[in-house]
C-alpha cells in the first residue's frame, strides 16, 4: 500500500435513480462534515425519476477546497449499468466497491477492488421487502465507513438529523450500517491508502442548500407575495417557502401575512408577482432558464412601469429544455437584456449558500428600493447540493420599501405629486399603492408611453427624457447593488473574475497557479449587475482579465465588453459549460494555456 | 338670478362626476363606449368609493376603457392576454378592494384564453367583463376567436373555425356567475354590473360590444342590427342593494319574480320572461347556452350563479390589516428566531 492519504480525496457512489440511495448518500456527507473534515457533495442525477443511473460525488478536503474534482479515488458502485464507466474512473492506486450481484469482469490490477454483499445484507435486514431496496443503499454506508475510518456516531447523528429524530427509522437504517461495518471488519483486508480522520475545520459552519437558504433569506426579507411554477432545479426553493413561512410568518391567532401561489405557467407566476408587486407586496417567482424566456414580456412591464419584483433564475443548462438536471450559468446575457426595447435588467449573483440567504432579503430591498426587476442568478449546483455554509446571519439592515407616499404623506404634499417626477435626482420616483384613500392617490399604471403623471402620451420628447430617467436609475442602482468581493495580490499584472457558483473552483485554481509557477493573480467576485466602481476600477488595474464562468460563450465577457468597450482588449474567455460544475484543475488549465500563447 | 341647480349625489356624498374618467379615444359609437358609461352609473347607484375601486385590462381597445371611466381609481392597463394574472396577484395587496377587470374576445379568448379560465377556477374576486366584438379592434379588424363561422371580413376573407363562447367557457371552468349582455341594452348591462360588482368570487360578464368600424355588417352576430333582433333575454333582472330591499317589493308580481340572494344581502330579481329559468343551476345554463346557440339566438341575462364558493384570497386566511399597509414588526421574523433556524440546519 502506497502512503496514507488523509482527508484529502474524491469519492463517488453510482447507483440507480429513484433508488433511495439519495439519504445514504447525504448521511455520508454529514458524517464527515460531522467529523469537522471540509466536504462537499455533488448530486449528479438524471432528469428521470427512477431508473437511470445517477451519481453522487463526495469531496473531502484537508485544506477546504470544495470545488467539484474529475479525478474520483473511491469509487462505489451499486449499478450494473454503469458499472464498467465506474470501474474505469477509478484512478490508478484508488479503491473500487461493488455490489457483488454486479457479475461483470474487473480487469485492473492498478486499483483495490472490495465485494459488496449488498442484495444478501439487504434481504438480512428486519424490514418490509418494499424498504429492501431502500435498505442495501445503507449497506455501502456501513461498509465505506468502516473502510475510510467514518466514525459510526456521526453516521448516527446525520441519520437522527435526516430521520427528524424518529427512532425507528433510525434505529433500522443503522442496524444495517452496523452490520455492514462488522462485516467488513471481518471480511475485507484494506489496501488502499485513503481515509479519513477527525479534524476540527467545519465548527461554526452548518450545512444547507442554496434553495432553502434563498427561501429563508426571502421569509427574512419580509416576502409577501410569491407565485411559481414547478421546475427543476428552482421547485425546492417555492417549495421551501411553503416549508419556513407556516413557521416563521404566521400571526399568534394562526393568520398569514403572505401568500404563495402556484401558478398555471410562469408567463402568469411572473404577472401575479408583479401584480402584488405593484400593489405595494415584497414580491417574488422563481423558475429556471425556460420560465425566465417565457417571463420575457412582463419584465419588460416591470422595467418600463417601474414595479418592484424580485426573480430567481436556478440555472440549469440550455438552451431549450437542455439537460434538466444539469447545472450552468447560461443565462446571464439572457436576464440582463430580459424583454425587448432598450434596457438593462439589475442582476444579483450569490455566490455561496451563505449569499443565497443574504441576497434573498437584499433582492426585496433592491426591487422596492428601485422600483425595478431584480434578478438573482442561482444555479443547480448552488441551489440543490448540500454544502457547507456560514450560517445566516439575522439582515443588519431594516426593511427597505422605497418611495411609497400613504395618505399622510400626500397630505403634506397638498397632493401634488408626480408617479413619473424624478423628484430627487436619482432617477427613482414616488409611487402610490392601491388602498390610499387620498383623492390624488390613484394613477393609471401601464406599458404605454406614459409623462410624469402616468398619463399616456406619444409625445417624443416626453418618451426620451423619460427613458433618459431610467437609465439615470440604473445608475443609481449601481452605487447600490452588493460591491464585488476583491482578492488582491501583490504585484500582480492578471486578474480573475468569476461569479456564482464556480467561487471554490477559482479559490483552488489560485492556488495551484501559484504552485505551478502561474502569474500573481488578483480575483474579483462579481456580485451584482450594474458592474460597480469598484468592479470597474479593478478591471482597469491589471493588464489581463481571465472571466471564468460556466457557460459557452463567456457571457460575462460579452456584458463587460460592452459596458467597458476600452478595456475589452484585456478579456479573455476562460467558460466551458458540460453541465457540470468548473473544476479547479480545468480553471487553472484554461488559465495557464492562455498565458502562455 | 336663478340659483344653480344642486349637484345631485348618492349615499356616498359623490356626484356621477368623481366617477367619469378621461375622455374616450374609442371610435365613436363604440360598443365599449356605452359599457364604460354604464359602469360609472352602477359604481354610482350603488355608492361605492372611487378609491376602493382596482381596475385592470390586457391590450385592445376593450383594454383602453379603463382610462375612460373612475379617474380616481387605482388601475393597471398590463400586457396583452394578461390581465387574468396582474389582476390575481394584486388582489392579494388589500382585499376591502373591489376590482373590474375589462378584456376583449382577443384578449381573452386566444392570448389570455388559459390564465383567464385559471383566474375562474380560482373563483378570484373580480368582475371580469369581456367587451366581446368577435374582432381585434384596436389591430384593425382581423378574426378573433369568438367570430361566427362563415364570417366575411375586409382583407381576411372567411373564418372558417367555430366560435368560442366565453360563458360556456367560464362555466366549464366552475365559474361563480355568468352573465351576458349586449352593449345595446344599457339597462341590462347596468342591472348585471350591479349585481356582478355585488358577487361573492368572480363574475364573468360577456357582453357582445359591436365594432362600428371593423365589424358591424347587419348579419354578424357582434353586430348592433343582430343583436338587436336576435336579443333573447332570458328575464328581466333588476339588482337590489341590501338597504333598499323593502322599498321595491311590491314592483313584481308575485310568482313571476325570482329572488337570488347575494352574499352582502343584497337581491337580484329575476322577472319571468319566457320559462322559468333557474340561474342556480350550472347543468340549466349548459342546457340554456347549448339550445339558444342552436336556435340561433343571443341569449342575454345571468345564466349561472353561486354565492357560496369561498373566493381566491379567502382561502388564504391573511390577516385583516391589508397586507400592503403592513410593516417591519409583522414582516420580518423576530431575531431570536435565526438561531432556532440555523438549528434547524444540519
Ligand atoms: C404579445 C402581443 N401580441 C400582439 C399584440 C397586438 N394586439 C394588440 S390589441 C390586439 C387584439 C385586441 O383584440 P381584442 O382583445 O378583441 O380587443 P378589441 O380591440 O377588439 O377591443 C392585438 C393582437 C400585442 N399588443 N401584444
Ligand atoms: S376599432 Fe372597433 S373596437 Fe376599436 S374603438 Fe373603434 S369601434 Fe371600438
Ligand atoms: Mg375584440
Amino acid at each position: 500500500m502506497s502512503e496514507k492519504v488523509i482527508n484529502d480525496f474524491s469519492v463517488t457512489i453510482a447507483t440507480v435513480n429513484g433508488s433511495g440511495s439519495q439519504t445514504a448518500n447525504v448521511t455520508l456527507l454529514r458524517a464527515l462534515f460531522k467529523m469537522g473534515i471540509p466536504v462537499s457533495g455533488k448530486n449528479l442525477f438524471p432528469s428521470n425519476i427512477q431508473g437511470l443511473p445517477t451519481w453522487y460525488t463526495i469531496r473531502v478536503s484537508k485544506d477546504g477546497f470544495v470545488a467539484r474534482r474529475d479525478e474520483q479515488e473511491v469509487v462505489v458502485t451499486l449499478n450494473p449499468v454503469s458499472f464498467a464507466r465506474d470501474l474505469a474512473s477509478v484512478r490508478p492506486g484508488g479503491a473500487f466497491f461493488y455490489a457483488d450481484d454486479i457479475r461483470l469482469p474487473i480487469a485492473r490490477s492498478d486499483i483495490s477492488v472490495y465485494p459488496m454483499p449488498v442484495k444478501q445484507m439487504a434481504r438480512a435486514a428486519n424490514v418490509s421487502p418494499a424498504l429492501r431496496d431502500y435498505i442495501a443503499n445503507m449497506v455501502y454506508v456501513g461498509i465505506l465507513a468502516q473502510m475510510l475510518g467514518i466514525d459510526l456516531e456521526t453516521i448516527k447523528q446525520a441519520l437522527s438529523f435526516h430521520f427528524k429524530g424518529k427512532a425507528q427509522a433510525i434505529d433500522s437504517n443503522f442496524t444495517t450500517i452496523k452490520t455492514a461495518a462488522d462485516w467488513a471488519t471481518q471480511n475485507l483486508k484494506k489496501s488502499d491508502p485513503y481515509s479519513v480522520a477527525q479534524m476540527d475545520s467545519t465548527s461554526g459552519f452548518v450545512m444547507a442548500d442554496g434553495n432553502t437558504a434563498a427561501a429563508l433569506g426571502a421569509i427574512y426579507g419580509g416576502l409577501q407575495f410569491a407565485a411559481w411554477y414547478p421546475i427543476t432545479p428552482a421547485s425546492t426553493l417555492a417549495e421551501s417557502l411553503n416549508v419556513f413561512l407556516p413557521q416563521l410568518r404566521k400571526t399568534t391567532d394562526g393568520k398569514q401575512t403572505y401568500a404563495v401561489l402556484q401558478a398555471e405557467d410562469e408567463l402568469a407566476a411572473v404577472g401575479m408577482a408583479i401584480g402584488a408587486g405593484w400593489g405595494g407586496l415584497r414580491s417574488m417567482t422563481s423558475t429556471s432558464g425556460p420560465g425566465i424566456s417565457l417571463m420575457a414580456e412582463y419584465a419588460g412591464l416591470a422595467y418600463y412601469a417601474e414595479v418592484p419584483v424580485v426573480i430567481w433564475d436556478v440555472q440549469r443548462i440550455g438552451p431549450s429544455t437542455g439537460l434538466p438536471t444539469r447545472t450552468a450559468q447560461g443565462d446571464l446575457t439572457e436576464a440582463y437584456f430580459l424583454s425587448h426595447g432598450d434596457k438593462q435588467n439589475i442582476i444579483l449573483l450569490p455566490g455561496s449558500v451563505q449569499e443565497c440567504f443574504e441576497f434573498g432579503w437584499k433582492a426585496l430591498d433592491l426591487a422596492e428600493h428601485l422600483q425595478a426587476p431584480v434578478f438573482v442568478l442561482s444555479d443547480l449546483d448552488l441551489g440543490m447540493n448540500q454544502w457547507m455554509t456560514k450560517p445566516f446571519e439575522y439582515p443588519d439592515t431594516p426593511l427597505e420599501r422605497g418611495k411609497v407616499l400613504w395618505e399622510a404623506d400626500l397630505e403634506k404634499l397638498n397632493g401634488v405629486w408626480g408617479r413619473y417626477k424624478d423628484s430627487d435626482g436619482d432617477g427613482i420616483p414616488f409611487r402610490t399603492v392601491p388602498g390610499n384613500k387620498h383623492p390624488s392617490a390613484a394613477w393609471f399604471g401601464r406599458g404605454t408611453g406614459h409623462d410624469e403623471n402616468a398619463r399616456y402620451t406619444e409625445d417624443a420628447n416626453t418618451w426620451e427624457n423619460n427613458m433618459a430617467r431610467l437609465k439615470k436609475k440604473y445608475d443609481t442602482a449601481r452605487t447600490l447593488v452588493p460591491k464585488p468581493v476583491i482578492k488582491a495580490a501583490k504585484g500582480a499584472t492578471v486578474g480573475i473574475i468569476a461569479y456564482g457558483s464556480t467561487e471554490p473552483a477559482v479559490e483552488e485554481a489560485l492556488a495551484l497557479l501559484k504552485q505551478a509557477g502561474g502569474p500573481k493573480t488578483a480575483f474579483l467576485r462579481l456580485r451584482a449587475l450594474p458592474c460597480t466602481a469598484e468592479a470597474q476600477d479593478f478591471i482597469k488595474k491589471y493588464e489581463r482579465i481571465y472571466i471564468v464562468e460556466a457557460n459557452r460563450d463567456g457571457q460575462l465577457r460579452q456584458i463587460l465588453s460592452a459596458v467597458l468597450p476600452d478595456q475589452a482588449h484585456k478579456f479573455r474567455s476562460a467558460c466551458h459549460s458540460d453541465g457540470l460544475p468548473l473544476t479547479a484543475k480545468w480553471v487553472k488549465e484554461a488559465i495557464l494555456a492562455q498565458e502562455e500563447k | 338670478m336663478t340659483t344653480p341647480a344642486p349637484v345631485q349625489t348618492n349615499k356616498a356624498g359623490l356626484s356621477k362626476n368623481d366617477y367619469r374618467g378621461l375622455p374616450s379615444t374609442l371610435c365613436q359609437g363604440c360598443g365599449h363606449n356605452s359599457i364604460a358609461n354604464q359602469i360609472i352609473t352602477a359604481c354610482y347607484d350603488l355608492n361605492i368609493v372611487p378609491e376602493e375601486i382596482m381596475k385592470f385590462s390586457g391590450i385592445g381597445c376593450s383594454s383602453k376603457s379603463p382610462a375612460y371611466f373612475l379617474n380616481r381609481s387605482f388601475g393597471f392597463n398590463g400586457l396583452h392576454g394578461r390581465m387574468s394574472s396582474l389582476a390575481t396577484g394584486a388582489l392579494f395587496a388589500d382585499t376591502t378592494l373591489r376590482a373590474i377587470g375589462i378584456s376583449g374576445d382577443g384578449d381573452t379568448a386566444s392570448i389570455g384564453m388559459g390564465g383567464f379560465k385559471h383566474m375562474v377556477r380560482r373563483n378570484a374576486p373580480i368582475v371580469y367583463i369581456v367587451e366581446n366584438n368577435g374582432v381585434y379592434g384596436l389591430t384593425k379588424g382581423q378574426f378573433s376567436a369568438t367570430a361566427e363561422v362563415g364570417l366575411n371580413l375586409k382583407h381576411q376573407g372567411t373564418n372558417q373555425y367555430m366560435p368560442v363562447d366565453i360563458c360556456m367557457e367560464a362555466l366549464a371552468s366552475n365559474a361563480t356567475f355568468v352573465a351576458r349582455s349586449f352593449a345595446g341594452d344599457a339597462k341590462q348591462v347596468k342591472e348585471l354590473l350591479k349585481a356582478a360588482l355585488s358577487h361573492h368570487g368572480v363574475a364573468v360578464l360577456d357582453i357582445i360590444s359591436p365594432c362600428v368600424t371593423f365589424n358591424n355588417q347587419e348579419d354578424a352576430t357582434h353586430s348592433y342590427t343582430w343583436g338587436k333582433d336576435h336579443e333573447a333575454p332570458l328575464h328581466e333582472i333588476s339588482f337590489i342593494p341590501a338597504l333598499d330591499e323593502i322599498e321595491l317589493q311590491g314592483e313584481f308580481a308575485e310568482g313571476t319574480v325570482r329572488e337570488v340572494s347575494m352574499h352582502d344581502g343584497s337581491t337580484v330579481l329575476l322577472k319571468k320572461l319566457e320559462k322559468d329559468y333557474d340561474p342556480t343551476s350550472r347543468a340549466n345554463a349548459f342546457q340554456m347556452l347549448e339550445s339558444t346557440q342552436l336556435n340561433n339566438w343571443l341569449v342575454t341575462g345571468l345564466l349561472y350563479i353561486n354565492e357560496s364558493k369561498p373566493t381566491l384570497t379567502e382561502t388564504f386566511n391573511l390577516v385583516d390589516t391589508p397586507l400592503n399597509r403592513l410593516a417591519d414588526p409583522d414582516l420580518r421574523p423576530a431575531r431570536e428566531t435565526i438561531e432556532k433556524i440555523n438549528a434547524m440546519m444540519f
